[in-house]
């Protein structure tokens, strides 16, 4: 790789320490009795309110429909994905170190697995918390279910979802885009120079 | 003339006045309230804020109420000398402690004077203070929250009127005695009161929660004190009060408390008195007096105090002086620029108003025409700045708009005069609806007026609304002051009697309004973080039930085993975490009331069961949509019965 691109590789893969200090994802509820907004940040190792104490009050709302309670702990995926977005850091400087490309494509190829992977997992939990609900809840209607939209926003009874990418979120499309982009040039110049 | 003739002439005088009246109704209609966009300076679209808060005394309600403005809309009701029912104050095992005094528990006061602490000369925002009248009381209300949490009770005086004003840096406020005693208070003829009965001044530490107390007190003649403010700029240091019944009479004293054609204002140095207290003047009397202080977790703590500091005039020569103030003068007014101080002498054609600075001069000179009990009496020329001739008809009190203007209520004429400082020319006047007593400009009373809007606050309403019976409702009325005439904008009914009222801009208290107590900070013996730590222990007679709320269930909600004779306290924890989500607990029979209890706090309220049975209690504010869901029953077994003590939810 050229001095510019092992450069770039490596900010790149530097970008993705921003995603242990801000939310990757970020879920947001709107409803009349709530004009100061309430809603949850999707970190890479916990799920928390928006707003002090916001993540308690959904799970008080959610108990009506029957929603199962979301308990960070329970989640394994939190525990793992700190890891996995370290093992990402790692290979990326390595790929930036050594020069070597195949290292690149390699955390490229992890990367977008990482990301299907987790699209994938964030849209089955939401599933299943949107589906399994409690026979016995309060408030039951025949077909409702209460999936939140992967992306994007959906009105759910009296409130509107909406789900977006939070600022961790868009530094990782940033990273993996500036990263890719990088790879690619270096490869296509390198081509041009034989 | 026969009798004819007299009943002719009687009916067409009737006619006169009828047309008469008639005519004065089409005027009024259009002259009350000017023109047509008047109703636009009052509308508050739903869903705005107000540009003020306005706080009224409750008077007789013990009460201060909180109404917006312009729209005169009521947002709360803060209760302070007075049980409330409504939420529990009062009879709550934590709140029945603000309630203590020397004569026990007094669940009732007559509040007549909110006074917003200041610095630098203006309302910060910070708190509300306002005077118990029958029980001599002072409180200070958290504007936070808008809650009472200090109560402090007044030794050495009865009929706490002159209270609480406020100096500038919130360092003291003062009580003075409206009824002369015996102090201390002994058994002896009420016709011996010329000379052996006193009044006081008390000067009270205020401006650090919890520690409220009685910094010194002086002892003064036995006349009725009536009303104060504080000297600010250049008259800092100071303290003015009004008296009337210079007589010093103790009957009648309508007839002989108005003989005198100058009673006084007691201009009080009272950074001389605390050299002097410092110095080692005065005496540390024995009494017995009450603070309440609602400390942590909210809870009230009832202390006893033993001892007061008090100065006789002899302690202090020159701490004291009186300033002679035409026929029983009611407020004292001191303008924004502290040069000023104005009298309300509610049976003078004039109004007087003093000059700081001619007061300095006469004190240097010994510009005496005598003196009383040792208190010098300045001549009245050399310390008078000039007097408003034509003021209306019985003028009690004046505010200040901070544009060099001054307003001032005339009780009998039933109107607001409007005059200049300095020239002492009246430019303006407009009637009120009816016998307007106190007024209030957001702080008129400071060194910088919000002088946008006054308030009048109106004694007598009689056809201003539609009638209810007997009792009418005590009313405000909102005029604009922004121009040169005055411009009657809106009436708004009044709950209990307001006397004064303070206003503040609303940006002030607005952002740092408390939306619940944090669940992790509370640490009430009797309250639970969860609904797992819920339960119920006997310990002998007394149950204790240690309950959660939460929407939209009681935990427990099912409870047996309680006795005919036990005393069942309900200790209930609001584990909601969220603004304006209260819980209310109410069980069936209380010879108590409901409780209210905010998200994150622990209240508790006493029950007695008197017959065996199953008992309801339930949730009184609408809490969610399944509000009328959230219940449950409490079983009651005859006394020596062997129902095991038992309770749950969801089993």
């Amino acid at each position: 790789m050229k001095k510019g691109t092992r450069l770039t590789v490596g900010l790149a893969s530097l970008l993705l320490v921003v995603l242990y200090v801000t939310p990757i994802w970020q879920i947001t509820l709107e409803a009349p009795q709530y004009p100061e907004g309430i809603g949850m940040h999707i970190r890479i190792d916990n799920v928390t309110g928006q707003k002090p104490n916001d993540l308690k009050n959904i799970n008080g709302l959610n108990h009506y429909i029957g929603m199962k309670e979301i308990v960070p702990e329970s989640i394994p995926e939190l525990r793992i994905m700190p890891w996995v977005i370290g093992g990402l850091i790692v290979i990326g400087r390595t790929a930036a170190m050594t020069g070597w490309r195949w290292v690149g494509y390699a955390g490229i190829g992890l990367f977008v697995c990482t990301l299907l992977v987790g699209l994938v997992d964030f849209y089955m939990w939401g599933y299943d918390y949107g589906h399994n609900l409690n026979p016995k809840a309060a408030i039951r209607i025949p077909g409702m279910a209460y999936q939140p939209p992967l992306i994007g926003s959906k009105k759910l009874l009296n409130f509107t979802a909406h789900s977006w990418p939070a600022v961790g979120g868009w530094a990782a499309a940033v990273s993996l885009v500036v990263g890719t982009l990088a790879m690619f040039f270096d490869r296509k110049s390198s081509r041009g120079a034989k | 003339m026969s009798v004819k003739t007299k009943k002719n002439l009687l009916w067409g005088l009737g006619i006169v006045a009828l047309v008469v009246a008639s005519l004065a109704g089409c005027l009024s209609s259009e002259t009350q309230t000017g023109s047509s966009d008047v109703a636009s300076q009052v509308y508050v679209a739903p869903g705005s804020y107000d540009e003020f808060y306005a706080f009224m005394s409750g008077g007789f309600s013990g009460n201060l109420t909180v109404h917006g403005l312009p729209s005169g809309r009521l947002i709360k009701t803060v209760p302070v000398f007075s049980q409330f029912p409504e939420n529990g104050y009062g009879y709550s095992d934590e709140t029945k402690g603000m309630f203590m005094t020397s004569f026990g528990f007094v669940p009732w006061d007559d509040s007549h004077h909110p006074e917003l602490s200041q610095t630098n000369g203006v309302p910060d925002g910070r708190w509300i203070f306002i005077n118990g009248n029958n029980t001599p009381r002072v409180a200070r209300i958290d504007l936070g929250l808008f809650e009472t949490e200090e109560i402090l009770e007044i030794p050495n005086s009865a009929g706490n009127h002159g209270s609480p004003f406020i100096t500038p840096d919130s360092k003291y406020l003062v009580a003075s005695t409206r009824f002369s005693i015996p102090i201390p208070q002994r058994d002896m003829a009420i016709s011996e009161y010329k000379g052996n009965f006193k009044g006081t001044l008390s000067f009270i530490k205020a401006d650090v929660p919890g520690e409220m107390d009685v910094a010194f007190q002086l002892v003064v003649p036995g006349f009725n004190y009536d009303l104060a403010h504080a000297g600010k700029g250049p008259s800092y240091g100071w303290m003015f009060f009004t008296s009337y019944n210079s007589e010093e009479a103790h009957t009648l004293l309508e007839v002989n408390a108005s003989q005198n054609d100058k009673d006084f204002i007691a201009a009080v140095n009272w950074q001389r008195a605390e050299e002097c207290v410092a110095s080692g003047a005065g005496k540390d009397m024995k009494t017995s007096y009450y603070h309440n202080y609602m400390g942590e977790n909210r809870i009230a703590v009832s202390t006893v105090k033993e001892s007061v500091k008090v100065l006789v005039t002899s302690d202090c020569p020159d701490m004291i002086y009186f300033l002679p103030t035409p026929k029983s003068p009611h407020g004292v007014d001191v303008d924004p620029s502290g040069e000023y101080i104005v009298a309300g002498g509610k049976l003078a054609t004039v109004i007087p108003v003093h000059s700081f600075s001619k007061m300095m001069d006469a004190i240097a000179n010994e510009s005496f025409e005598g003196e009383v009990d040792g208190i010098p009496v300045l001549k009245y020329d050399a310390v008078i700045a000039g007097e408003v001739a034509n003021p209306g008809l019985g003028p009690l009190h004046t505010e200040f708009d901070g544009n060099g203007f001054a307003y001032t209520t005339a009780f009998i004429s039933s109107e607001i005069v409007k005059w200049e400082l300095g020239t002492w020319q009246v430019v303006d006047r407009i009637p009120t609806y009816y016998s307007v007593g106190h007024l209030m400009i957001p702080g008129g009373d400071s060194q910088k007026p919000w002088g946008k809007y006054l308030v009048a606050l109106n004694k007598i309403t009689k056809d201003r609304y539609l009638p209810t019976g007997p009792e009418l409702a005590h009313s405000a009325q909102l005029i604009d002051i922004s121009g040169d005439k005055m411009r009657l904008l809106l009436d708004f009914p009044m709950m209990g009697e307001p006397h004064y009222a303070q206003g503040i801009i609303a940006d002030l208290l607005i952002d740092k309004q408390v939306k619940f107590f944090p669940l992790e900070e509370n640490t009430h013996p009797y309250g639970v973080k969860s609904e797992a730590q819920t339960r119920v222990e006997r310990e002998g007679r007394d149950v204790h039930v240690y309950m959660s709320t939460i929407r939209t269930h009681f935990s427990p909600d099912n409870i047996e085993g309680i006795r005919v004779g036990d005393q069942v306290f309900f200790h209930v924890t609001n584990l909601e975490q969220d603004w304006d989500v209260p819980h209310g607990f109410a069980v069936q029979g209380a010879n108590t009331s409901e409780l209210l209890v905010m998200p994150g706090e622990t209240r508790t309220i006493r029950w007695e069961p008197k017959r065996e049975g199953v008992y309801p209690f339930y949730c009184t504010d609408f809490c969610s949509a399944l509000h009328q869901e959230m219940s449950g029953y409490v079983r009651v077994s005859p006394v020596g019965s062997t129902t095991p003590l038992a309770f749950g939810t969801g089993e």
